[in-house]
């Protein structure tokens, strides 16, 4: 049986390549393979550890501020720092309005077109689309008047001839189950969220000087100022803006995007028995109520949730029990590829054994990706909204417990369906639901704060080097909008001495390990029914239901690489 | 192409009014730096464009500039530019993947030789033969040789397509390089940055479709209406650099009240950017606005030339004033890496060399404009 190739998976961040083999219209084998490499970790030795963040920032544009965070927080960790209040609610109001930003971009940019026809738009009667509109959500843009004008700019597109970005697309696939109503809502909601998400980041041009790539981290704190008395810090005046954002985001979620969604599932409901792959779920947890060493004070809680079993409390994470594995990936270890290393032993030398390009399919026995395989005790884990939301439901998260529960009534199926592709889609909407509301919270606690006096931004006394202990090593860790995401640095003579990060996409990207098991995406593409191989839709929404981010997955360790070809650069 | 309406018609079927478009113009005017009776030669232009078509590559990347494209600022600016080209390869973005996606970018280069804009994205790695980016079985470095190599022009947006940027920092695992090192003698504008500011991709976009040519630059490829002044020219913290007024710790007095970051490593004097006069997202702030440093981002190499980010540079003069901001503040200044002389900086300044948006010479000296030692040299390994 021929092997399907898709390359590039488009509308994700970054280089994936799916090969897959289908048998009787389903999937029965895949493998997952990211096809770019920077080695990052190898440029960021020897330099200082408090530039990394900045360095680590740009493993990826789209998930951007997360390896920021990150990193900062693995290099206060291994100095033992404590950020001032102010920097902790201000680091968490950013985090959450990247969670927000991020996962309706992902709905609305990266994932829609999967279930949503745009030319199927073309026939519908945007009265029907009003009625539709005005049955699910009280958001004001839903006369006829306006989605017949919408319609128009569609019409006037497509007769302009130039289809642009959406040339070659997979419309009037049999896959595509919404009425051509329902599709114009779609479509409308796709133009409204990309000037919303323009709008509401704003917030983090206002608190990190840009977006994408914030700039104002700093190891110890912030740096930006609070000062009710300044007119450049923060001051009631841009608290009051940010509480605008707030509201902005939480309008928009509760009133376009989970309306959507819920309308959007309720035609594909067959797909919340498909996709669900490993059903094993790691988090480390994030948004710290207190200080970064009390997990047990966290927003999201940390935990492992094992064999999709939601009757028990998770299990304790431990990172030590990390481990990453070469087998199938183009590094080698110098104690053989069957072994794995905890990241903090990480040691990578990157050896591409693949076809010499331009190839038409990689030797998937062997070894075939730049991504690395971490497990957790031996075990491939995903990770993600979808994992979070089952950890904090296993471990009696009142609100995310209440709101799944919502949710799975409203579309009349019950927790086992969280298990799946659509699943995947659920909970990344219940998360940002919830996000919206705690990120109102945050502004107001920073208000709090400041309204009692606290103007410390910045812990300083372990800024400069002279203070720093010969030796030290950290680990940094949040939950990402794609999921549990972790730095390791080693610091010596104030230089970093090795540097690591084990990202979302890597666990859930990963190739098979030593024991020949699959990542979550190869799992969870077992069985995925796919009607036309030339036309692979279906594996498209799978994949794309885990928001793939590649640029972040692709690490390489330390410096131990063999010397590599180096061309002039003039 | 013949039929395909004007950019005009276009927003007027998406609701945008002949005054926002005139307004819109007029913005752009002012981003390129150039007298306000240009507004009318732009809108002329662009009601008679057809859409341009545009394929975006991304090889070495992080889709950070992609971002920054979807954050166009003016509320009609990202619908002008949607509507003004053909996107007809992007792959954060695009409907179709795998073999349909490669059909848009086959498509139009078979439709439009030398016809279509390429915007790159990311580094290329031209190590082993290439292997360490493909797509779609392809090595990043022949698909960028094709597709720029029978471009209208080329647009290498962000640092890692401009000089290599971060996979090119020391010591280069991947031998990676930017477009006009992978494809030399193009026609080619460089938008260096950290992404670059989407205000400047619109106006090469704009002034291209206007002029029907591309805007001038410097030496080293990059617009002069974008990067052509020092932000320390025209930041508003000048006064306080001025006075001798510096952030001594993050969150002091000085800190709040907005006073100059020089001495926590600000890289302002030695970058050549507008960011001062457009800021970013909309002008909602920029780095120094929120308090941190420039990191020189615009800047060649910036990865190995302007870090650590946070050692001060040595030796800027105070001016108007004649003493060193060293004389001014209170500390010693501590070991520097970076590898520019600041002299050189001052002495361009001073000279009033200052250039004019279209035509204009680049200033000569200034030292953002003189390449690096080759990568691999510099500190940081």
């Amino acid at each position: 049986m021929a092997k399907l190739v898709i390359d590039p998976i488009t509308r994700i961040e970054g280089h994936l390549r799916i090969e897959a083999v289908v048998e009787g219209g389903r999937v029965k084998e895949a493998w997952s393979s990211g096809t770019m490499f920077r080695g990052v970790e190898i440029i960021l030795k020897g330099r200082d550890p408090r530039d990394a963040w900045v360095f680590t920032q740009r493993f990826c544009g789209v998930c951007t501020t997360v390896h920021a965070l990150t990193s900062v927080r693995a290099v206060e960790n291994a100095l033992n720092i404590t950020i001032p209040e102010n920097a902790r609610i201000i680091r968490n109001i950013i985090d959450g309005a990247q969670h927000i930003q991020d996962h309706v971009i992902h709905f609305y940019h990266l994932h829609a077109l999967d279930w949503v026809d745009v030319v199927s738009a073309l026939q519908a009667d945007p009265g029907e689309t009003a009625a539709l509109a005005q049955s699910i959500s009280t958001w004001p843009k839903s006369s006829a008047n306006y989605f017949k004008s919408v319609q128009d700019r569609v019409k006037t597109f497509v007769e302009s001839g130039q289809l642009g970005l959406f040339a070659n697309g997979y419309w009037g696939h049999p896959a595509y189950q919404l009425p051509p109503a329902a599709n114009l809502l779609g479509v409308a909601h796709y133009l409204e969220a990309l000037d919303w998400q323009r709008e509401f980041i704003k917030i983090h041009a206002m608190l990190g000087g840009k977006n994408p790539h914030l700039q104002t981290y700093l190891v110890g704190g912030m740096a930006i100022p609070v000062d009710p008395n300044s007119q450049i810090a923060i001051n009631a005046q841009r608290i009051a803006q940010m509480k605008q954002w707030a509201a902005m985001a939480r309008d928009f979620v509760e009133q376009v995007y989970i309306p959507d969604l819920l309308a959007i599932a309720s035609f594909y409901k067959d797909w919340a028995a498909i996709g669900g792959g490993l059903g094993n779920y790691l988090t480390y947890g994030d948004f710290p109520r207190r200080t970064i060493d009390q997990p047990a004070e966290f927003w999201i809680p940390r935990g492992v949730v094992l064999n999709k079993n939601l009757a028990t409390a998770p299990a304790a994470m431990e990172q030590e029990r990390i481990a990453e594995y070469v087998t199938h990936s183009w590094y080698t270890y110098a104690g053989g590829d069957a072994q794995g290393k905890h990241p903090w032993q990480g040691e990578t030398s990157p050896r591409y054994t693949g076809p010499k390009p331009p190839f038409e399919f990689l030797d998937t026995d062997a070894k075939y990706s730049w991504l690395k395989a971490p497990r957790y005790d031996d075990t491939p884990m995903e990770v993600g909204p979808l994992a979070r939301m089952i950890v904090s439901y296993a471990a009696g998260h009142p609100e995310v417990r209440a709101t799944v529960d919502g949710v799975l009534q409203q579309l009349g199926v019950g927790p086992e369906a969280l298990f799946s592709t659509l699943g995947r889609v659920a909970a990344r909407g219940i998360e940002t639901l919830l996000m919206t509301r705690e990120l109102d919270r945050w502004i107001d606690e920073l208000a709090a704060n400041i309204g009692r006096g606290d103007l410390a931004i910045h812990s300083g006394e372990r800024w400069r080097p002279e203070s720093w202990p010969a030796e030290a090593e950290g680990w940094g860790f949040m939950e990402a909008p794609r999921g549990a995401l972790g730095h390791w640095v080693r610091i010596k003579n104030s230089k970093i001495e090795n540097y690591q990060a084990v990202v979302p996409s890597t666990w859930n990207g990963s190739p098979r390990d030593a024991r020949g098991q699959p990542g979550a995406y190869e799992a969870s593409l077992i069985d995925t029914p796919v009607a036309d191989p030339e036309q692979p839709l279906e594996i498209l929404r799978t994949i794309h239901s885990f928001d793939p981010c590649l640029a972040c997955a692709v690490h390489v360790l330390n410096g131990n690489g063999r010397e590599l070809t180096r061309i002039q650069v003039v | 192409m013949a039929d395909a309406m004007s950019l005009e018609q276009a927003l007027y079927h998406r609701g945008v009014t002949r005054r926002q478009f005139l307004k819109f113009c007029g913005l752009m005017a002012s981003v390129l730096a150039l007298p306000p009776r240009f507004a009318g030669t732009i809108a002329t232009s662009l009601q008679a464009a057809p859409r341009l078509p545009l394929v975006w590559l991304e090889f070495q990347d992080c889709a950070g500039n992609t971002e920054s494209f979807l954050r166009a600022s003016n509320p009609t600016v990202s619908q002008i530019v949607l509507d003004l080209l053909s996107v007809n390869y992007h792959e954060t973005i695009m409907a179709p993947a795998g073999k349909q996606a490669e059909q848009s970018l086959e498509d139009t280069l078979t439709n439009y030789p030398k016809g279509y804009l390429a915007v790159v994205e990311g580094a290329i790695p031209m190590g082993e033969d290439g292997v360490y980016c493909t797509i779609a079985g392809r090595a990043a470095r022949d698909i960028v040789r094709e597709v720029c190599g029978n471009a209208l022009a080329t647009i290498a947006v962000g640092a890692c397509a401009w000089d290599g940027g971060l996979p090119a920092a020391a010591p280069n695992p991947t031998s990676a390089v930017g477009v006009k090192d992978a494809v030399p003698g193009i026609t080619l504008i460089n938008m260096p940055g950290c992404p670059m500011n989407v205000v400047n991709l619109t106006g090469v976009i704009v002034h291209y479709l206007t002029f029907k040519e591309l805007p001038a630059t410097d030496q080293l490829g990059r617009p002069l209406f974008a990067y052509g002044q020092l932000i320390h020219n025209y930041c508003p913290r000048r006064g306080h650099f001025d006075a001798g007024r510096f952030v001594e710790e993050w969150g002091d007095a000085g800190h709040r009240q907005g006073w100059c970051l020089y001495k926590m490593g600000c890289k302002g004097p030695q970058a050549l950017s507008n960011c001062p006069s457009v800021g970013w997202n909309d002008a909602t702030s920029w780095p120094i606005g929120s308090s941190h440093g420039c990191v020189g981002c615009m800047s060649p190499h910036f990865w190995d030339t302007r870090t650590p980010f946070y050692e001060r540079l040595p030796n800027v003069e105070g001016f108007g004033i004649e003493v060193t901001a060293d004389q001014l503040g209170l500390g010693v200044v501590a070991g520097v890496t970076a590898a520019f002389g600041a002299h050189a900086v001052i002495s361009a300044v001073r000279a009033g060399v200052q250039p004019i948006a279209r035509h204009g010479q680049p200033p000569d000296q200034q030292s953002d404009t003189r390449e690096p030692p080759p990568s691999g040299n510099s500190n940081g390994s």
